[in-house]
Order: structure tokens, then C-alpha cells, then sequence
């Protein structure tokens, strides 16, 4: 393997500082869109915009910062799990309350 | 530690699944219109966005095995996480003050519980990252000190994660 391929692949590994600052701005921005729909009337779009909004930050935080993009796909089936898991009860929660109540 | 955090997300998932059920309960009660301040919870969500970014340069500097940054970025993301904290105080004394009390509705109770809640996790991340920043500085750490300093920012950027879902669906999407 050649030296530059070689540095290449240790910095996919290991992203760098300046990825990570990309990163934080691309998501300082989107919480910026997010507040945004405080003051601005996005009709019908707000709901569906911020929860496509919240779940991109999630993931990017969870695989960019938390490198769970690198790392061994048995600890992210650990935290997928218990992700499934917590909105498999907010379901059921729901649909107890909400459409089997009474 | 990828096992701790799935559980944690059982235990917010729950919480977060009462706040969504109870949040419309507050008859002659302040409600979320009334008293949510979505320009500072809006900078708190920031200064929380903020210190995962100071705690991967943390990470980094763990790595690189650069001692000095290594502190510096703990040392930024402790103040930052304290803002946070300082600032949810801030926003609980405010709603209490306005009358929105821990048993004042359904709403209060599951809101205060599931803010309460990610408060204390931040604050328990403030106390992990200092007393990192004290055993890194006498030289105590015991095994690979990038990796020490990994699991706790993993700790830290669940904190984050857990926010990012709570700025959304308790104080953005209208009830």
C-alpha cells in the first residue's frame, strides 16, 4: 500500500479537526432553521421539517462525533437496539392511550 | 458503554413518550405556549451543540497524545455543559415563579421530570469531565488515556443526542 493511500485510509479512521468543525457548523445551522419556524410561518411544513431536521442532527451527531460510522457494527447494534426498543414504547404508549383508551 | 446508552434510551424513550402523551393537560394551568422562552432554550441548544464539537477536539487531542489541548477541550465543555445547566436553572425558576409548579398540572410534572432528568445527566457529564481534567492532570490515569477520554465523550454526546430530540418535539412542535 502506498504511503498516500495509507494516510488517506488513517484519516477516514480519524477524522480531522476541521471535519469536525464542518460538522458543528452544518448542525449550528440547521438548529438555526429549527428556531427559525418560531417566527416564520411554515404552515403544514413545520411539523414534518422539523422532525427531518432533528432526526439529520441525530444521526450526524451519533455518527460523525460518536464515530459510530467507524467503529464495529456490533456497538451500533447495541445502541440500535435500545433505540428500536425506546420508540417501540413510545408506540405502544400511544396507541394505549391514544386510540385504545376507553 | 454502547449497552449503557441503548438503556438510556429506553429511560428517556419513556419519559419523552409521557411528556408527548401529557403535555395537552393543563386545563386553567400555564401551558407550553405560555411559558416556553424558545429564544433561550434556542441558545442553551446551542451552547450544548457547541461543547460536543469542543469534546471531539478533546478526543483529538487525547489521540495525538497533546496533553495541554486535551485539558483545554474537557476544560471548554465543562463551562459549556455549566452554561446549559445554569441556563435550565435559570428557565425552571422563571416557570415556577410564573406558577407552573412540579405538581401544578400532568404537563409540569412530566415536563419538569423529563427536563430534570436530562439536567442531571449533564450535570453528572460536568462532574465526569472535571474530575477528568484533574486525573489526566496528575497523571493518573490508569490504561489508554484517548480511550478514557472517549468513553466519557461518548457519555457526553448521548447528552447532546438526547437534547436534539427534546428541543424538537417538547419545545418546537406546537402541542
Amino acid at each position: 500500500m502506498s504511503e498516500h493511500a495509507e494516510h488517506a485510509e488513517a484519516e477516514h479512521d480519524h477524522p480531522t479537526n476541521r471535519y469536525f468543525i464542518y460538522t458543528a457548523a452544518v448542525l449550528a445551522f440547521f438548529t438555526a432553521l429549527e428556531t427559525s419556524t418560531y417566527w416564520i410561518d411554515f404552515g403544514s411544513f413545520a411539523t414534518p421539517l422539523l422532525l427531518i431536521l432533528m432526526s439529520m442532527k441525530f444521526f450526524a451527531i451519533l455518527l460523525i462525533f460518536m464515530h459510530l460510522k467507524y467503529d464495529s457494527k456490533l456497538f451500533g447494534a447495541m445502541f440500535y437496539i435500545g433505540l428500536g426498543l425506546a420508540v417501540g414504547v413510545y408506540i405502544a404508549a400511544l396507541c394505549t392511550f391514544q386510540f385504545f383508551a376507553g | 458503554m454502547w449497552m449503557f446508552l441503548g438503556s438510556e434510551c429506553l429511560l428517556f424513550g419513556g419519559l419523552i413518550s409521557t411528556y408527548m402523551l401529557y403535555r395537552g393537560r393543563h386545563q386553567g394551568n400555564p401551558g407550553p405556549a405560555q411559558v416556553f422562552d424558545i429564544p433561550l432554550t434556542s441558545v442553551s441548544s446551542f451552547v450544548l451543540l457547541m461543547s460536543s464539537l469542543t469534546m471531539v477536539l478533546a478526543v483529538n487531542a487525547a489521540k495525538e497524545n497533546d496533553v495541554r489541548n486535551t485539558k483545554l477541550w474537557l476544560t471548554a465543555t465543562a463551562l459549556l455543559g455549566s452554561l446549559f445547566v445554569g441556563g435550565q436553572v435559570y428557565e425552571f425558576t422563571v416557570f415556577y415563579k410564573e406558577g407552573l409548579g412540579f405538581t401544578t398540572s400532568l404537563f409540569s410534572s412530566s415536563f419538569f421530570t423529563l427536563t430534570g432528568f436530562h439536567g442531571v445527566h449533564v450535570s453528572v457529564g460536568v462532574m465526569m469531565l472535571l474530575a477528568l481534567v484533574a486525573i489526566i492532570s496528575r497523571d493518573r490515569v490508569t490504561g489508554d488515556r484517548a480511550e478514557v477520554v472517549e468513553m466519557v465523550g461518548l457519555y457526553w454526546h448521548f447528552v447532546d443526542v438526547v437534547w436534539v430530540v427534546i428541543f424538537t418535539l417538547v419545545y418546537l412542535i406546537p402541542a
